[in-house]
C-alpha cells in the first residue's frame, strides 16, 4: 500500500468532480439501468403481442372473423388454404373447463386443509409435496399419462361414463361415441390438466386464506359457528375475490398448457363434441404443425391461433392478478 | 367448561337449532373431506415419481449417458446429446436472464408503490402466464426466421424469457427480507446507492436469491414448448467431438463455442417428447430413462432449495 498524503488525496481532478456531480457518484447510471430492466418485462409483453399481430396479417385477412365462429363441419386444409379454428378453440375451452371443474374443489380442499386444519409440523412437508407436483415437467406428465394413467383410469372411466350418461338428452352431446382404445380423448386431457393445475389453485388460495385476519375466525367461532361454518360462511366469502383469482390463474395455465395435452388428446379434428373422443387444442395444433407448416400462409394461420391464445391468457391473467391483489390490499397485515 | 355449562347451553341450542347434530356431522365430514382431498391431490406425485423411477432405472446403463443416439431400430445408444444440450441451453439462458432479472427485482423491491413498480410487478405476473408455446413462436419469429436457421441461441433466449418472471419475483421477495436499516446504514456512511445494493443488500440476500434462481432454472430446463421451434433438436450434438473438429479445422476457440449454439441443439424434454411420438419400443424405454434423469435433476434441485430456505427461515425465527 502506498501512503497518500492528505493534500494529495483532497486534490481530486476537476473533471472527475464534475463527472461525479453529473452522475451522482454512479447512481444516475445505476437508476437508469434499473428503470431500463424494469421496463424490459413490459416491453417483452408488448413485443410478443405486436410480433404475433404483425406476423399474422395475411392470415387475418384471409380467414376473417369466420375463423372463430362455431361450426359443426370445420375445415382445416393447409393445402387448399381453408382454415377454421373452431375445433381447436372448442378443444381448449372444454378441456380447460373439465380441468377447472375437477381442480377447484380439490385445490380449495388442499388450501383449507393446509391453512386451517393441518398441524404445524405437517404443513411444510405437505406444502413441499404439492409444490413438487407443480415442478414436474409437463412432458413427464404426458409420458406417465400415455402409458400408465390413460389405460388404467381414463379408458375404463370414459367407457363407464359413456354407458351411464350417453343416453341422457342434453348430456349426450358430451358423452356419445365410444371411448377410444388408447384412452386418448378430451376427457384424458381435461383430467391430466386438472392434476397439473391443482397445485396452482391450492398454493394461491392457501396464501389468500393465510392473509385473512385472525379476528374474522375468532369472531365467527365465538358466535358458536363450527369450524366448517367459519370456513364456508366467513373465510370463503371474505377471500372470494382472491379465490376467484386463484381459479382464473389455474384456468390460464390450463388454456396454455401444451405438451401434456398434445400427448394425450389424440390430435384429431372430428365433428364430434364428445369428451370421449379425441380432439385438438389451440396449443397442440401449434406444437404439431408449426415446425412442418406446408406454406407461408399455413404458418401465419398458426401464428394467428397463437395470437388468440395469447390474448385469452393475457386478459385472464390480468383479471386474476387484480383480484388476488384486491384481497391482499384489504387485509391489514397482508404482505404481497 | 362443558361440564359446568353443558345442560343450559345444550338445551338452548337444541331448542333454537334442531340441527345441532347435523351441524356437528357436516363439520367433521367436510373437514375430513379436505384431508382426503389433500391425500388424493398428492397421489399422482408418488404415482409418477415411483413409476418413472421403476421404468427409467431399467433403461439406464453407461452408454445411455456417454453415447449419442443410434439410428432407429438398433439397440443401444444414449442421450448424451440431450444431456449436454440441456446443460448448455440452461446455462446460456441463465446468463441472459439473471442480470436483467436481478436488476428488475431490485427495482420492484425498492419502488413497490410507484406507478412503474406496480406496472412491473403486474407485467411480471402477466408474463409468467403467457403460454410457453407462444414464447416459442416469439423466439422463432425473432431469432430463427431472420437468421434462417434453428439455433441454440434462439432456444436459450426463449428459455430466458420463460425464467425471467420467476427470477424477478424471487429477487424482489428476497431483497424485501433484508432489513431496511442495513441499507440506511450504508447510505448514511456515504456509499452511493449502487454500491449499497451490490455490496450490502445483495450479499445479505444472496442465499435466497441463489435458491430461487436454481428453482427457476430447474423449471425452465424441463420446458419443451419454447424449444420446439427454436432449438429444434439435433441427434448429433456432442460438445466434445464438435469442439475437437472445430479446433482441428483451425478456428479459434471462441468461434468454435459460438458455432456450438449457432446450430440446432437438443434437450432432455425435447428428446423425451420426440421419442414418445415414435412407435419403437426401444425408443419408448429410452424415453423413460430420459424422464428418470429429468426427475432426478428437478427433485434434487427442488428438495435442496426447500431445505436451504427452511433452515434459513428457522434460523431467522430464532433471533
Amino acid at each position: 500500500m502506498t501512503k497518500i498524503s492528505s493534500a494529495e488525496a483532497k486534490k481530486t481532478p476537476a473533471w472527475l468532480k464534475w463527472l461525479n456531480t453529473v452522475l451522482q457518484h454512479g447512481d444516475r447510471p445505476w437508476n437508469t439501468l434499473l428503470v431500463a430492466m424494469a421496463l424490459l418485462g413490459l416491453v417483452l409483453i408488448v413485443m410478443i403481442g405486436l410480433m404475433l399481430w404483425n406476423s399474422s396479417g395475411e392470415a387475418r385477412a384471409l380467414t376473417g372473423l369466420q375463423f372463430l365462429i362455431p361450426t359443426n363441419d370445420a375445415n382445416w386444409d393447409p393445402v387448399n388454404n381453408n382454415f377454421q379454428a373452431w375445433p381447436f378453440i372448442y378443444g381448449t375451452l372444454i378441456t380447460s373447463l373439465v380441468a377447472v371443474l375437477l381442480a377447484v374443489p380439490m385445490g380449495l380442499g388442499v388450501a383449507i386443509f393446509l391453512s386451517e386444519l393441518c398441524p404445524t409440523w405437517l404443513r411444510t412437508p405437505i406444502g413441499l409435496l404439492v409444490e413438487l407436483l407443480a415442478a414436474i415437467p409437463s412432458v413427464v406428465y404426458g409420458l406417465w399419462a400415455i402409458f400408465v394413467f390413460l389405460p388404467t383410469v381414463i379408458q375404463p372411466l370414459g367407457a363407464f361414463l359413456g354407458n351411464s350418461l350417453g343416453w341422457i338428452p342434453g348430456l349426450n352431446i358430451f358423452f356419445d361415441g365410444s371411448m377410444s382404445e388408447s384412452g386418448a380423448s378430451r376427457l384424458a386431457a381435461g383430467v391430466v390438466l386438472a392434476i397439473m393445475i391443482v397445485p396452482t389453485i391450492a398454493a394461491v388460495s392457501r396464501d389468500v386464506f393465510i392473509a385473512i385476519p385472525h379476528a374474522q375466525r375468532e369472531a365467527s367461532l365465538a358466535l358458536g359457528a363450527t369450524l366448517w361454518e367459519t370456513i364456508s360462511r366467513v373465510l370463503v366469502p371474505y377471500g372470494m375475490s382472491g379465490i376467484l383469482g386463484a381459479v382464473i390463474l389455474g384456468l390460464g395455465r390450463a388454456l396454455g398448457e401444451t405438451m401434456a395435452v398434445t400427448m394425450v388428446i389424440g390430435n384429431s379434428i372430428e365433428g364430434s363434441y364428445s369428451l370421449l373422443r379425441p380432439g385438438y387444442t389451440m396449443s397442440s395444433v401449434i406444437a404439431n404443425e408449426f415446425a412442418e407448416a406446408v406454406s407461408q400462409i399455413h404458418s401465419e394461420v398458426l401464428i394467428e391461433v397463437a395470437l388468440i391464445l395469447f390474448f385469452m391468457t393475457l386478459i385472464l391473467n390480468a383479471i386474476a392478478r387484480l383480484l388476488v391483489w384486491s384481497v391482499a390490499r384489504r387485509s391489514p397485515q397482508g404482505t404481497r | 367448561m362443558e361440564t359446568t355449562q353443558a345442560s343450559p347451553r345444550k338445551l338452548y341450542i337444541h331448542q333454537s337449532r334442531p340441527r345441532y347434530g347435523w351441524r356437528k356431522f357436516t363439520n367433521v365430514a367436510t373437514l375430513v373431506g379436505t384431508g382426503l382431498m389433500t391425500l388424493v391431490a398428492i397421489i399422482p406425485l408418488f404415482w409418477i415419481v415411483g413409476y418413472v423411477f421403476y421404468q427409467g432405472s431399467q433403461s439406464l446403463n453407461l452408454a445411455f449417458f456417454t453415447k449419442t443416439p443410434l439410428p432407429v431400430g438398433m439397440e443401444g445408444g444414449g442421450v448424451l446429446h440431450a444431456i449436454e444440450g440441456t446443460l448448455l441451453l440452461t446455462l446460456v439462458a441463465a446468463v441472459f436472464a439473471i442480470p436483467p432479472g436481478v436488476l428488475a427485482g431490485f427495482y420492484a423491491a425498492y419502488h413497490a408503490n410507484t406507478p412503474l413498480g406496480t406496472a412491473l410487478r403486474f407485467g411480471t405476473d402477466v408474463l409468467s402466464g403467457v403460454p410457453s408455446i407462444v414464447i416459442g413462436i416469439f423466439g422463432y419469429a425473432l431469432f430463427v426466421k431472420p437468421f434462417g436457421t434453428y439455433s441454440g441461441f434462439a432456444g436459450a433466449l426463449a428459455m430466458a424469457i420463460v425464467m425471467l418472471p420467476t427470477i424477478i419475483r424471487t429477487v424482489e421477495e428476497m431483497i424485501k427480507l433484508v432489513p431496511q436499516s442495513m441499507r440506511e446504514g450504508s447510505l448514511s456512511l456515504g456509499a452511493p446507492e449502487w454500491k449499497t445494493a451490490l455490496k450490502v443488500t445483495l450479499p445479505a440476500a444472496v442465499e435466497g436469491i441463489i435458491t430461487g434462481v436454481m428453482l427457476a432454472l430447474a423449471r425452465a430446463s424441463g420446458e419443451t414448448a419454447p424449444l420446439l421451434f427454436t432449438a429444434l433438436g439435433n441427434d448429433h450434438f456432442e460438445v466434445g467431438s464438435l469442439v475437437q473438429s472445430g479446433l482441428r479445422s483451425g478456428k479459434p476457440l471462441p468461434m468454435v463455442l459460438w458455432n456450438l449454439l449457432a446450430q440446432p441443439v437438443d434437450s432432455l424434454p425435447l428428446t423425451l417428447y420426440k421419442y414418445t411420438q415414435q412407435p419403437y419400443p426401444e425408443r419408448i424405454s429410452q424415453a423413460w430413462g430420459v424422464a428418470f434423469i429429468l426427475m432426478i435433476l428437478i427433485l434434487a434441485v427442488n428438495i435442496t432449495a426447500r431445505l436451504v430456505v427452511g433452515v434459513r427461515a428457522s434460523k431467522n425465527r430464532g433471533h
